[in-house]
């Protein structure tokens, strides 16, 4: 019996890997995804206020090792993360979102389709699962934000659960530019744990700044526009050097997005595309 | 064992795996992940015995990969070596020992961070070896220590350990 179960895995994982995401076994997988969706969606509820709880005492014992601004950035933050655990905090979350979507930060010729996150990442992937699919009009490769700034792009689309992979996956990289500066490059993962992001390719005549604003570029060439529309947020510059032995700039950029703890996304997706 | 503890067990592992990766996944403490997963599967297979946690580690694994739309059957592979491996201990040297889940969960959080690590890699995935084999793989199995006697106090209110005399047929010592 153990042997039947260790090849079983065994096949799974083959077919799996193997097979296009339209695959009889990857059709399985999304219906279970789908009939497990319900079950998530209410841990997730129940679990919301104790896990904001914890988020609150997360910032408060960060706060001892931070300078002055982001203390005062930290109560913000513990403000923001006291009112969040109640449900009101639902309201206040949906409520940011729709304010992006409406507001002028919001890319023109884009929708916004809003989700709660089903499923957090692990230490393996750096993947969420949210609760919009491919009847809400999600397609893969759309790009994923929050009010805050950009936290990735959907990677797996089923009929009512997509797959997103953040920017802090080690396969993520997106085209961005600092806002001040103009100075262009790719913001990628370190190769280490934590969200830190880090603005890779910026060649040394550039120039950037720390606290510098970093939007996504939105560049095109050819026939082929990036999945990114221009001037999305994504972070801060945190420190900027270089050095003889490198090509390029060194540029840490922390982004504005919390990817550690998202409770609803909101999926770009072109006006016009069908529901 | 009863169809009775069957069904039990089934509904405690569907429990922790939605709340495992609804909730725990990203839960980082000085950076360890906790793994209630892993841990309650330890208990239910010291509990019940290597088919069991066979079974169980292969239910769990598949119920994660299916709701993180994860290659199916990965996770599946390393909880059922896990599980069968912990429940053989338990029929064995382990039985009625107070240290057996405290050093099982250790030997099997290392055992998974490693052999999670190494399919990731032989499926093409980009993990740091670094992050989760040095940085968090301590506070991780602390973390799970941690976990070790609550869980496995409550699995036991649930799964009633089984009586000495029946365990002891499932292994006949030589000599």
């Amino acid at each position: 019996m153990v042997v039947s179960f260790v090849v079983l895995s065994l096949a799974l994982i083959t077919v799996s890997f193997r097979e296009s995401d339209s695959g009889p076994v990857h059709g399985i997988q999304d219906a279970g995804a789908a009939a497990l969706r319900p079950f998530e969606v209410v841990t997730e509820r129940v679990a919301r206020p104790f896990r904001d709880a914890y988020n609150w005492f997360d910032g408060l014992v960060d706060a001892r090792s931070e300078n002055e601004r982001l203390r005062k950035e930290n109560a913000q933050l513990r403000q923001q993360y006291v009112a969040a655990r109640s449900a009101v905090d639902d309201v206040a979350v949906l409520t940011s979102l729709l304010e992006y979507e409406h507001g002028p930060d919001f890319p023109k010729d884009f929708d916004a389709v809003n989700a709660d996150v089903l499923t957090t990442s692990s230490q393996f992937k750096q993947q969420i699962t949210i609760a919009a699919g491919s009847k809400h009009g999600v397609r893969k490769d759309d790009p994923v934000v929050t009010a805050a700034g950009l936290v990735g792009k959907v990677t797996r689309v089923t009929p009512t659960v997509s797959q997103v992979t953040l920017l802090s996956d080690p396969t993520s990289a997106v085209a961005a530019e600092d806002l001040t500066s103009g100075a262009s490059g790719i913001i990628r993962h370190g190769a280490g744990g934590g969200p830190a992001l880090f603005l890779d390719r910026v060649t040394k005549n550039e120039v950037v700044l720390v606290n510098d604003v970093i939007v996504t570029a939105g560049t095109q060439q050819g026939a082929l526009p990036d999945v990114y529309p221009a001037g999305i947020l994504i972070g801060r510059v945190t420190s900027s050097g270089q050095s003889d032995t490198l090509p390029f700039k060194t540029v840490q950029v922390e982004p504005f997005a919390d990817l550690t703890s998202l409770d609803a996304v909101a999926v770009l997706v072109p006006d016009g595309r069908p529901r | 064992m009863t169809p009775a503890d069957g069904l039990k067990a089934f509904a405690l592992l569907f429990v922790v795996a939605i709340v495992q990766v609804s909730l725990l996944s990203s839960l980082s403490v000085a950076g360890g992940y906790p793994q209630l997963l892993l841990v309650t599967l330890v208990a239910v297979a010291l509990l019940r015995g290597s088919v069991f946690g066979a079974a169980g580690g292969f239910l769990g694994g598949l119920l994660v990969d299916t709701a993180t739309l994860q290659t199916l059957g990965l996770t599946s592979l390393i909880l059922t070596v896990g599980g069968y491996w912990i429940g053989r201990y338990g029929e064995t040297t382990g039985r009625d020992r107070t240290h057996a889940p405290y050093v099982s969960v250790a030997v099997v959080t290392v055992l998974y961070a490693f052999g999670a690590t190494l399919l990731h890699f032989m499926l093409g995935d980009a993990v740091s070896a670094r992050s989760v084999l040095l940085e968090s793989l301590l506070p991780t199995i602390l973390f799970n220590l941690v976990l070790t006697a609550p869980v496995y106090w409550l699995t036991g209110k649930l799964l009633r350990p089984v009586e000495w005399r029946d365990r002891a047929q499932e292994v006949r010592l030589l000599g």
